[in-house]
């Protein structure tokens, strides 16, 4: 066994490219650990974990790049070395002479592109406020990627935008759609006329996947972040895009996207909502119908529902059926036929949020009691998140998972060993998994964890169990990772490919209760 | 333009903050955009962050800086006079040696600022030889000062003598005036530490015949409009500090007829004459004084955060700041330059970066202007491209543009000057210097040429004690 370990002094690198950038290395044949991180406390924390803590590690700062690398021999470090510095440093190489010169301020940014309107900022939470203002005050629209933005900072921010007639969209923004341009984590859906705010990423992701496959398109996808509709903000944004939405003259139906608010901001929201004299489809998760319908707004208990209804306001005769196709129920009935009594429950181990909260509702709703980390009620909160038990849905995209590497979107081979885990389990009956394509998301998703599906399915078969797996893509034929490639992939390998996470989610709910109705 | 109202009906146009695989996919969508290299702004140091919050946009910050830059692009430099040290250097006497930099004692002085004292000390006649210099030189029985705080500047070891003849530089818009000494051409010069005796017959020969007869010369002029020079010649290919072949030859034409009205013999006058002409670099030593003046005219701007001087004395580098004490440096171990070596040495051979020629970047030409310099690009081993990106690059770093030294490259935009403090912290962008290497024995000489940063330290020490010192005024 050999290491190496390297202290890069002054060389901020951004997470993103450098978690994914780790978990390249880890594929490199002998490598047994490796570490490509800025040297914050929580990183060397992670070295220490893996016992390549040195004194010249203990002693970087937050600005100091560590390269550590455990491997079988001394020549597999080196190769992972050289390809680190590659990967590092090959975007030099590729510059035309014309733009070697990297821009460095947003002031200079602004000199090479005078057209700017729109921030997207994705740098370490304790920075992004900073920036953000910057961008405000230079007149720019601003999308935060960024997390650990304090709330205070987040107020302070929209504030400022409302005051100045800009958009901060985010902390904690992943998906947003602007004149037909992706930002971050978001599909490639059809142009259309239904405009969506949304405080929740993949719910946002999924309500315009689903638009698209019914035929219809979007105006605009405003994220706002998850805390927009605290009391605390208020829901500054989701207001703001409300008005927005409701001055664009393609718009004609606007639909809002959380979980439920507090009674406070949703009274605020929905008082809002008399002023608008478009139709407005509310989808608070598990919300209350009432508020919402006797304001006149449509009310949508789920992401789906919300698509559905957005779409048969736009086309009053729109086929929107959520009848389950005959061979989906010949498949679950088969798969019942096969399946041990032990093999009861469903484990759902999810990338996207928001799509774990709309399978956990759509399961309660069949009956069925079901335990989450999304879960906002104490009886259905999960206990140990490293062990399932009964019917378990989990966010792997939760920061109980993230901590110190990148989110399963962007790296989805970080859920193939729990994968293994529910597999192994006699109670598991059906895998749940969830797949996004889009901008953003990793070029082939299916691809990282298909040997792992394969292989889970072989495991439960040398035990002699069937188990099914039942697979959501949230995707379109136009995303840059080609759906039908990623569709066929999983067929071939036996796994169901739902419609929707709503479809998904039943399904799996059926074959565990063992009835198809 | 950038509002909501019109964000809908507007093609997006995105400024990409932080990680660059977001820009992949603004491409793939042919969505403009440019990609910011962010890094964490002062390097990730919360108390200097919350400094330069502070303090950005503040009002009396801003107005202090303007003054400041005002008063150094409206002062106007002239050469009026040549007289030696101790007759018109304030604070000088019989026994202080002033040199380039910050203050540092004989211990800690690099090896060409010794081998430069040593030589002194045998010009001035206070010993024979060169142990008993050294001797004299440690004995405390000197006293060492810098030139910056007398007015005065000096290239590389930078090092000026009781009885050295000085240019004498009025300023006079403000009627300040500052000092060099005569530039004494390359090779085995004191500046690079050499005291030999062809070196110390030089300065002799600078003393007793070539400063006279400037002088007599100069007595016939109104002085000589640096300031004029200075901006042609950055039209002619100069940047000022590290080329001077253009600003010298307009100093040789204007000086020369006055030359020819004085009473000089022949043979002195062909001697003083070509003095000048053979010396690319003359002017070097008028180029400094002169920004010297306009940044001393500068310096004491209450709430001020613009550098007022860059100094470097081989072993540390120090700033001053407007707004600050004058006499407060803040300082950090000089870097080495990176660059070119002559045939024959090579890295590890050069001393760390020496001198005051930093007041030329200080004023905002030298590296500042290396742009309109195509020829010093390549003494510095650098493309044409790079340099006008250097140029650039330094307006994100300054509080204007001297539109009195414009850089025809840069469709003569005004050169960018006044460094902040602040913005170098915020943007991690470091004063650009092109200057020559000294080796780092006494008097080998210049070993090669290059570019060097002032170290970050300086300025975070810098802007940690404006904050200290303007406490209460801070933005809420």
């Amino acid at each position: 066994m050999a290491s190496r370990v390297m202290i890069v002094k002054n060389a901020y690198h951004d997470s993103v490219t450098l978690m994914s950038l780790s978990g390249k290395v880890l594929g490199i044949e002998g490598v047994e650990d490796a570490v490509v991180s800025m040297a914050t406390a929580m990183n060397k924390e992670l070295l220490a974990n893996i016992g390549l803590m040195t004194s010249d590690a203990e002693h970087a700062s937050e600005n100091d790049l560590i390269i550590a690398i455990k491997g079988e021999s001394d020549q597999i470090v080196e190769q992972a070395l050289d390809f680190i510095n590659k990967a590092l440093y090959s975007k030099k190489d590729n510059k035309t002479q014309a733009d070697s010169q990297p821009v460095k301020t947003l002031n200079a940014a602004i000199k090479a592109l005078p057209e700017a309107n729109m921030a997207v900022i994705s740098v370490p939470g304790a920075y992004a406020a900073r920036e953000a203002r910057h961008a405000l005050n230079t007149g720019l629209n601003v999308m935060i990627f960024s997390d650990n933005v304090s709330i205070e900072q987040e107020r302070e921010l929209k504030e400022m935008g409302r005051n100045k007639g800009l958009f901060v969209m985010g902390p904690d923004c992943g998906t947003a759609i602007i004149n037909q341009a992706g930002l971050c984590f978001a599909n490639k859906v059809q142009q259309g006329s239904i405009g969506l705010v949304a405080a929740s990423g993949t719910g946002l992701q999924e309500v315009a996947v689903q638009i698209d496959r019914m035929g219809y398109g979007i105006t605009q996808a405003i994220g706002t972040g998850g805390r927009d509709l605290y009391e605390d903000i208020g829901g500054i944004m989701m207001i703001e895009g409300i008005k927005a939405l409701e001055q664009d003259d393609q718009t004609k139906v606007i639909t809002l996207i959380s979980k439920p608010p507090s009674k406070a901001v949703q009274d605020k929201i929905l008082s809002e909502l008399k002023y608008v004299t478009k139709p407005v489809v509310v989808n608070f998760l598990d919300g209350e119908r009432e508020a919402v319908e006797s304001i006149g707004a449509s009310f949508a208990p789920t992401l789906i529902e919300a698509a559905r209804l957005s779409v048969k306001l736009i086309d009053p005769t729109a086929s929107v059926s959520d009848q389950l196709d005959y061979s989906v129920i010949e498949w679950a009935k088969e798969k019942i036929s096969q399946q041990h009594d032990q093999q009861r429950y469903v484990r759902g181990l999810f990338c996207g949020g928001t799509l774990t909260s709309e399978a956990l509702s759509i399961m309660r709703g069949m009956g069925e009691s079901v335990k989450s980390n999304v879960a906002k009620v104490g009886k259905e909160k999960i206990e140990n998140i490293l062990v399932s038990q009964g019917h378990s849905l989990l966010d792997m995209g939760d920061d109980d998972f993230t901590k110190g590497k990148p989110h399963p979107m962007i790296e989805p081979s970080l859920r193939n060993d729990r994968i293994l885990q529910e597999a192994k389990d006699p109670e598991t009956a059906v895998l749940l998994l969830d797949f996004e394509l889009g901008y953003g998301s990793h070029e082939d998703p299916v691809g990282e964890s298909l040997e792992t599906i394969k292989d889970a399915i072989a495991i439960a078969q040398q035990a002699d169990r069937e188990i099914s797996v039942i697979a959501y893509i949230c995707g379109t034929p136009a995303d840059k990772q080609d759906y039908q490639e990623q569709e066929k992939r999983l067929s071939e390998a036996g796994v169901l490919v739902a419609n929707s996470n709503e479809m998904a989610s039943r399904i799996a709910c059926m074959i565990a209760k063992k009835e198809v109705i | 333009m950038r509002d909501t109202k019109n964000l809908f009906n507007q093609p997006l146009n995105v400024i990409n903050i932080g990680t660059a695989k977001f820009k992949e996919d603004f491409d793939l969508q042919n969505i403009a955009s440019v990609h910011l290299d962010w890094q964490p702004p002062a390097g990730g140091n919360m108390q200097l962050i919350e400094a330069l919050d502070a303090f950005q946009d503040h009002e009396k910050v801003e107005q202090a800086n303007q003054e400041t830059i005002k008063r150094m692009k409206d002062a106007h430099p002239f050469l009026v006079d040549i007289d030696q040290a101790r007759e018109v250097i304030p604070g000088m006497h019989s026994k202080k040696i002033l040199h380039s930099g910050p203050p540092i004692t004989w211990e800690r002085m690099c090896g060409p600022a010794k081998g430069a004292i040593i030589g002194a000390v045998l010009y001035e006649g206070w010993a024979d030889n060169e142990q008993s210099a050294e001797r004299l030189a440690s004995s405390g029985e000197l006293e060492f000062a810098p030139a910056n705080e007398h007015g005065a500047v000096g290239p590389m070891a930078g090092i000026i003598s009781p009885s050295m003849p000085v240019h004498i530089i009025e300023n006079r818009e403000h009627g300040n005036r500052a000092y060099c000494t005569v530039n004494e051409g390359l090779g085995k010069v004191l500046r690079f530490g050499a005291n030999a005796k062809e070196v110390l017959d030089r300065l002799k020969w600078i003393e007793t015949t070539f400063a006279p007869a400037l002088k007599k010369a100069l007595a016939f002029t109104d002085g000589i409009d640096l300031k004029s020079i200075t901006s042609q010649a950055l039209h002619m290919g100069d940047e000022c500090h590290n080329r001077n072949k253009a600003s010298t030859s307009l100093f040789y034409r204007e000086i020369i007829e006055y030359f020819l009205q004085t009473d000089l013999d022949k043979h002195t006058l062909r001697e003083v004459i070509r003095f000048i002409k053979d010396n690319e670099h003359y002017f070097l030593n008028l180029s400094m004084p002169a920004c010297k003046s306009a940044l001393d005219a500068g310096q004491g701007i209450p709430y001020s955060t613009v550098v007022t001087t860059m100094a470097r004395n081989g072993v540390d580098f120090g700033i001053r700041v407007s707004g600050l004490n004058e006499n407060q440096w803040f300082t950090a171990p000089a870097n080495f330059v990176k660059g070119l070596f002559f045939p024959g040495y090579k890295e590890g051979d050069a001393a760390p970066d020496l001198g005051d020629s930093t007041i030329t970047e200080t004023m905002g030409i030298g590296g500042f202007a290396m742009g309109g310099s195509p020829a010093i690009v390549q003494f510095v081993g650098g493309e044409v491209e790079d340099a006008i990106a250097y140029s650039e690059q330094m307006y994100e770093i300054t509080t204007g543009e001297n539109t009195n030294y414009s850089i025809p490259t840069l469709n003569f935009r005004g050169g960018a000057y006044g460094i902040d403090i602040r913005k170098v912290i915020d943007t991690n962008i470091l004063p650009v210097i092109n200057t020559g290497m000294a080796h780092r024995e006494a008097g080998v000489g210049q070993v090669g040429a290059g570019i060097v940063h002032p170290p970050l330290a300086c300025f975070e020490k810098a802007l940690l004690a404006f904050v200290k010192t303007y406490r209460g005024d801070r933005n809420e």
